[in-house]
Parts: C-alpha cells; sequence; structure tokens
C-alpha cells in the first residue's frame, strides 16, 4: 500500500513534487508567471541536494525546449514548464520535439496570449499549440495536474508511444489556489515511473546515431509524418491503461473524459479544465429543480477522445461547449471544432452552442453558467442559434 | 601540437562523399577542427545551414559520430542540453564516471552572429563544456547570399546589392570573438582554413580548457565570394595576410595575435579584388569606399593590438 501524505499544496507546487518523483536527469527552464513556481520549487531541490538532476538555467524558452531537446535525444529523462508566451515562443521547436520523438514532459501553466498582454488563465497559448505532435492534457485540480505529471513520463517513455507530453494545469486558478492533496510516497511513484531507458541515445557512441537529419524531397518526410500522426492515435488507449494503472494505485478514477450526470442527461456542457467545477455546481442546482443537467470536462485533449465524447453526448437534447480560447475566423472555437467532429457521424445529432468564456481569467461566474444551460433549454424548443457567443459580454 | 602525421591519423568524423560544394571552407574547417578532439569520443551538434543539410540527407549520413540537427538559432541551447544530459546521466551513475565526451556546435555565420547570438551567449554565461564553432563565410549561402551582420562593410550579396545609390554592404561586419570574450569563457579565437596548423592548435586548445570555448573560423564561400572551388585556401590566407582577418585568441583573458611576416603583409585591396562579390569597389567613383575599407581593417587590427598589449 502507497503512504499518502495529506497536504494544503498548489497545483504548481503538486507538478514539482511530481517532477522531483521523477526526478528528470535534466531540467531546462525559463521563467514566466504563473509558472515560474513550479521550476523555483525545482531549484531549491537542487539546492538542497534531494535530485540528481541537471538544472540548466536558460536565456529564453526557445532555449528551454531547444536543450530539452538536445537533452532528450542523449538519452536522458527530461522535464520542463512554461505558459503563453513561452510557449508561443517555443511553437517552432515543439515541432522538433514530437517530430523527433523525444519524451520530454513539460507543464504548462494555461495562460492568455497577448495583446493585450494578460497574465491570467485561458487556453490560447496550448491551443496554439494544438497540432505540435504533443500529447496534451489539461488538468481540474491541484491534485490532477500531479496525477496527469505523474501519468506524462509513463505516456511519453512508452516505447510505442515516443512522444512529448504536456501536463497542462489553468494559470492562478490552479497553479496557485491551495487545496488538499494527496502525495503519493516517492517509492510507490518512481516504482510506477519506472527507468527511462533510451534507444537512440547521441551518448552511446559504440552505436552513433543521427537525430534531426534532413529528410527532403522523396517521401521520408512524410513518412516520418505519417509516424508521429500514428504514434499519437496509438498513444490514446495507451493513456488509458497507464491512466488506469495509476488509477489502481491512488485510488483516483482515470478517464479520457471525466462526465458527471451524464447518464440521463439533456443538457450539457463540455468544457476543459478548472471552470468545470463551477459548471457541475450549477448542473447540480438545476438536477435540484428537475433539469437533467450534465458536464463532460475533457482530460486529454490530444489525441482527442472523440469516441468517448460521441458516446457520452449519445441522448442528449442540447450541448454548450465552452472554449476558453478562440479561433479567430472560424466558425467555431477550438474544444467545439472538435465536438463538431466528434459528433458528426452520431445517428441523432444534438442541438450545440459554442460560447467562449473567460478568457484572460474573466469571472467564470455561477450566473452565466445558469445563462447557458438556459440557453440550452430555448435551442431544444427549437429557438435560432445565433452561433459563437462570447459568454457574459455579448 | 600533434604532428601533421598524427593528425592525419585521427578518426573522419565527417567523412567524404558529403554533398558541400568542391571547395567549401566548411568542411575544410569541420575536419580541422575535429582533429583537435584528438581520439576523444564527441557528439556533434549543427545549426540548420549548408552544413547541415549536405551532410545529412535522410538515409545518408556523412557523420561516423553521433549527430544532432535541432533548428536554426538554437545550435549552442541544443549542445548545452546534450552536455547537461551527459552530466545529469553521470549524475545517475547511468554513465561511468571516468567516460569523457566532448561536445561541439558548428554553426554558420547567419545561424551565430544573428539568429544564434542569444542562445550562444546564454550557453557560454552558464559555462557548460562545450566547443562552439562558427564556420564563417559572411552571408547566409544557404539561402542564396543574403547579408549577414558578418558581412563585410561593400560586399555584394542578394540583400545588399550593388546599383545606382548602394555599393554592397553599408554596415561593418560585428567583432563577435570580443563578444563572446567578452563573457569571460576560458577559450576564444579567430582562426581561418587559410593557417591549418593555428586552427587545429586553437581547437585542441578549445577542446582541451574545462569550459565553453569559441572559434570564429573564416570559411570561403566560392559560390558567394565569386571565386573558384580551388582558391579557397589561398583567399582565406590572403585575408590574415592584409589583416583583413587577424588570426589571434583570448585565453583566460589574455589576449595575443598569430603574427604575420612583414613581408606577407599587403593592402587589403588584394583580398578584396580577387572576389567577384567586391569587384564593384574598383569601379571609377569607390575610391573613398576602398579607403574607408583599408581604414576600417587598420583600425580593428590597432585595437587588437592593443588588447594584446594590455593583457600581456
Amino acid at each position: 500500500m502507497p503512504k499518502v501524505t495529506t497536504l494544503a499544496a498548489s497545483g504548481n507546487q503538486m507538478v514539482g513534487e511530481a517532477f522531483r518523483q521523477a526526478e528528470p536527469d535534466v531540467i531546462a527552464a525559463y521563467p514566466i508567471t504563473p509558472q515560474t513556481a513550479i521550476v523555483e520549487s525545482y531549484a531549491k531541490f537542487v539546492a538542497d541536494g534531494r535530485v540528481h538532476t541537471e538544472f540548466v538555467t536558460v536565456e529564453s524558452e526557445h532555449s528551454s525546449m531547444s536543450a530539452c531537446i538536445g537533452a532528450s535525444a542523449a538519452g536522458a529523462r527530461v522535464a520542463t514548464a512554461t505558459s503563453s508566451q513561452g510557449l508561443a515562443y517555443m511553437w517552432e521547436v515543439l515541432h522538433i520535439a514530437a517530430g523527433m520523438r523525444l519524451p520530454i514532459v513539460m507543464a504548462n501553466a494555461n495562460r492568455a496570449i497577448a495583446a493585450p498582454i494578460n497574465i491570467h488563465c485561458d487556453h490560447s497559448d496550448v491551443m496554439g499549440a494544438r497540432d505540435t505532435g504533443w500529447v496534451i492534457f489539461f488538468a481540474e485540480t491541484a491534485q490532477e495536474a500531479y496525477d496527469n505529471t505523474v501519468i506524462s513520463f509513463r505516456v511519453a517513455e512508452h516505447p510505442d508511444v515516443l512522444l512529448p507530453v504536456m501536463t497542462t494545469l489553468d494559470g492562478f486558478i490552479t497553479t496557485h489556489a491551495m487545496e488538499r492533496c494527496e502525495l503519493l510516497d516517492d517509492e510507490t511513484v518512481k516504482a510506477f515511473i519506472g527507468e527511462y531507458k533510451p534507444k537512440h541515445s547521441l551518448l552511446d557512441l559504440e552505436n552513433p546515431v543521427g537525430h534531426g537529419m534532413f529528410a527532403n524531397l522523396g517521401g521520408a518526410y512524410m513518412q516520418a509524418k505519417l509516424a508521429e500522426r500514428r504514434a499519437l492515435d496509438n498513444a490514446a488507449p495507451i493513456i488509458k491503461s497507464l491512466g488506469d494503472e495509476w488509477a489502481a494505485i491512488c485510488g483516483r478514477s482515470f478517464d479520457m473524459i471525466d462526465c458527471w450526470g451524464m447518464e440521463d442527461a439533456e443538457y450539457a456542457i463540455v468544457i476543459l479544465g478548472s471552470a468545470a467545477g463551477n459548471a457541475r455546481h450549477v448542473a447540480r442546482e438545476l438536477r435540484a429543480q428537475g433539469v437533467k443537467a450534465g458536464v463532460v470536462r475533457v482530460r486529454v485533449f490530444r489525441p482527442f477522445p472523440y469516441a468517448e465524447l460521441a458516446e457520452a453526448l449519445s441522448g442528449v437534447k442540447a450541448v454548450a461547449v465552452l472554449d476558453r480560447s478562440d479561433s479567430f475566423g472560424a466558425q467555431a472555437a477550438p474544444l467545439a471544432l472538435e465536438v463538431y467532429t466528434a459528433l458528426f457521424d452520431a445517428p441523432v445529432r444534438p442541438a450545440i452552442r459554442n460560447y467562449v468564456y473567460g478568457l484572460g481569467g474573466a469571472d467564470v461566474t455561477l450566473e452565466i453558467l445558469h445563462q447557458v444551460y438556459d440557453d440550452l433549454d430555448k435551442l431544444a424548443a427549437g429557438e435560432a442559434n445565433p452561433g459563437l457567443v462570447y459568454l457574459g459580454i455579448q | 601540437m600533434a604532428t601533421i602525421k598524427e593528425l592525419a591519423a585521427t578518426p573522419d568524423r565527417l567523412c567524404s562523399g558529403h554533398r558541400l560544394c568542391g571547395g567549401c571552407g566548411a568542411s575544410i574547417a569541420v575536419r580541422q577542427v575535429l582533429m583537435g578532439a584528438g581520439d576523444s569520443d564527441v557528439v556533434v551538434t549543427s545549426a540548420t545551414g549548408c552544413l547541415e543539410v549536405s551532410t545529412t540527407c535522410y538515409p545518408y549520413s556523412s557523420w561516423s559520430t553521433s549527430f544532432v540537427h535541432n533548428a536554426f538559432a538554437n545550435a549552442a541551447a541544443t549542445c548545452s542540453g546534450v552536455e547537461a544530459a551527459y552530466k545529469g546521466l553521470k549524475a545517475a551513475g547511468k554513465i561511468p564516471a571516468d567516460k569523457e565526451i566532448k561536445f561541439v556546435a558548428f554553426g554558420g555565420d547567419g545561424g551565430t552572429y544573428d539568429i544564434g547570438l542569444q542562445s550562444l551567449s546564454g550557453a557560454m554565461e552558464r559555462g557548460h563544456n562545450m566547443v562552439y564553432v562558427c564556420y564563417d563565410n559572411g552571408a547566409y549561402m544557404n539561402t542564396g547570399i543574403q547579408r549577414s551582420s558578418a558581412t563585410p562593410k561593400g560586399a555584394w550579396a542578394t540583400t545588399s546589392e550593388v546599383g545606382e545609390v548602394l555599393q554592397g554592404k553599408t554596415q561593418k561586419r560585428k567583432d563577435l570573438v570580443s563578444i563572446i570574450a567578452a563573457h569571460g569563457i576560458p577559450y576564444a579565437a579567430q582562426a581561418s582554413v587559410g593557417n591549418w596548423k593555428d586552427l587545429v592548435a586553437k581547437a585542441e586548445k578549445a577542446f582541451n580548457v574545462d569550459g565553453p570555448a569559441f572559434l570564429d573560423v573564416l570559411a570561403p564561400c566560392p559560390r558567394g565570394w565569386r571565386i573558384e572551388g580551388d582558391q579557397t585556401v589561398e583567399i582565406a590566407r590572403l585575408a590574415t595576410n592584409t589583416k583583413f582577418w587577424p588570426l589571434f585568441e583570448v585565453e583566460n583573458g589574455k589576449w595575443s595575435m598569430t603574427p604575420v611576416k612583414e613581408k606577407d603583409l599587403l593592402p587589403v585591396s588584394e583580398f578584396l579584388k580577387a572576389q567577384g562579390r567586391f569587384k564593384h569597389l574598383f569601379k571609377p567613383g569607390n575610391e573613398a569606399l576602398l579607403e574607408e575599407i583599408q581604414a576600417d581593417v587598420d583600425a580593428y587590427y590597432e585595437y587588437l593590438v592593443r588588447r594584446c598589449a594590455e593583457t600581456v
């Protein structure tokens, strides 16, 4: 049985603990709000000699991901953390990390992207990295940020995956708020994560390798991209199975999507991250009034759980997809685009409304969530769908 | 320093059969620098550029040792990550404590003076035990001869054109070795493929210091300089003999120059007129520009003499 320490901790602190337990050989990181506490806590572990990690304090996020790529190609277990502009600054090398099939784990404190500059929560940063080939987790709570991060190392380093993994948590709301959390003992976590045994290390000079070679014309580039797509597709059952393995140890269930009230829901909200708690609270209030409300929270965004989502939404009259980012010029925002895709082949499609909410940390009040369910009721009754709406201000 | 016979016996880490142009200074620079590593294990990092695209055409590789390419701006950061992995894995006991590996990164002048400067500065400041080598041909040759901050004043390039009102690049070359030396690293040097003995000796020093080392190696590009492929070494020598490219080093803060024999010294115009990229400078009306270039060259040389005298 694992030893469990119950503590009051922030999400950043819990990610720091998960990193300490995974004990990467290299962490290369750069400060950015609201992620910095993760690498600060790690710097203390290094200073106290609690970890063997080579801690590389780079001069930019482009260099932090670049150094992570070099270190991972050299066969090290590697982690880093970033947020917002930092993630955007890494964009070029995010693709390279995935294309080179390097199992780097990165925490992202989800934060708005400038302009206007804003340090608070939304998902615009992660959605900018949506198509870079990374596995992407969204945590709702500090506890889940910990669990996702622990699982991330196993997923990334799994020989049939070998892809970088982004373990994300909502800026300030989850990174900074204190919650009741459970930390498992080091021995248990280390045994779960296991040792990373690289297959193609630069440092294995008996068997020299080339990483990042030039695949120009001739089809090799497209073959590499197909392999990358397959790796991410194939990651889905592996994530589920490793999540279940961790769930059996920690006692917290793991699902690609987290459903509340969906057994008989007629009106559902689909959402990512920390605001799911408010959505469930409102759904619970509505249930007390006899409204069959439900909430689906997507925990794994890449690979996206289309089948699970379609299954969860079958039988629902109307769905509200709540997006904490936008895709300007598109008819729907990023999460809604996925929901439309998931439901396209459904025998009976529910009505779907798309809302953009909480950008730059704008409050997600119970009132506006009530408004969403009210809208769904009207939509199901045949009222015209106004298209994408900026919730609370439009 | 090793004898020429010993150097000839060092492992071929960049093998023949690569696709760099005939007479390319980059491959000469790389092979001579790697001779400086002797028989040690070496992991090579390269920035995007001619060297990378011409030596790693998948599924082939011209490298007999481990090689990593990441992107354009980040060869130094990537190499620093490789070196950090070596340290981290040693600390974890996964690499034997007595196992020695050397780390070297190559970048062109675009990837070093310009887009990669921040990454390079960071890696030098952090003190990684690595050698960064700029093979300096004074322009973005891989993309088709665009000017960089290493392009000399007056040089034609496809983005510093010669026309009715402009006579090539209007700015001076950035003094990168001084910038890197200012990081206080153990070793920084300017070398050239025109003087193999000086270059290999500097590479040996660079590989043997404990901490970061930097080499800026003049590596003529026949395509970009508008010279013949068999003139590479000759023109690199002219660069030094005309004081355009002084050979110097900064070893633990001490500056010293490799002297040029008085009888070999020539005016900079001898270097310029040997290359098509400067031919417009010799047309009537550009006399003042030629004088200005000579004055710049003299001033930089005097600056180096002063630095050497100051740090005896």
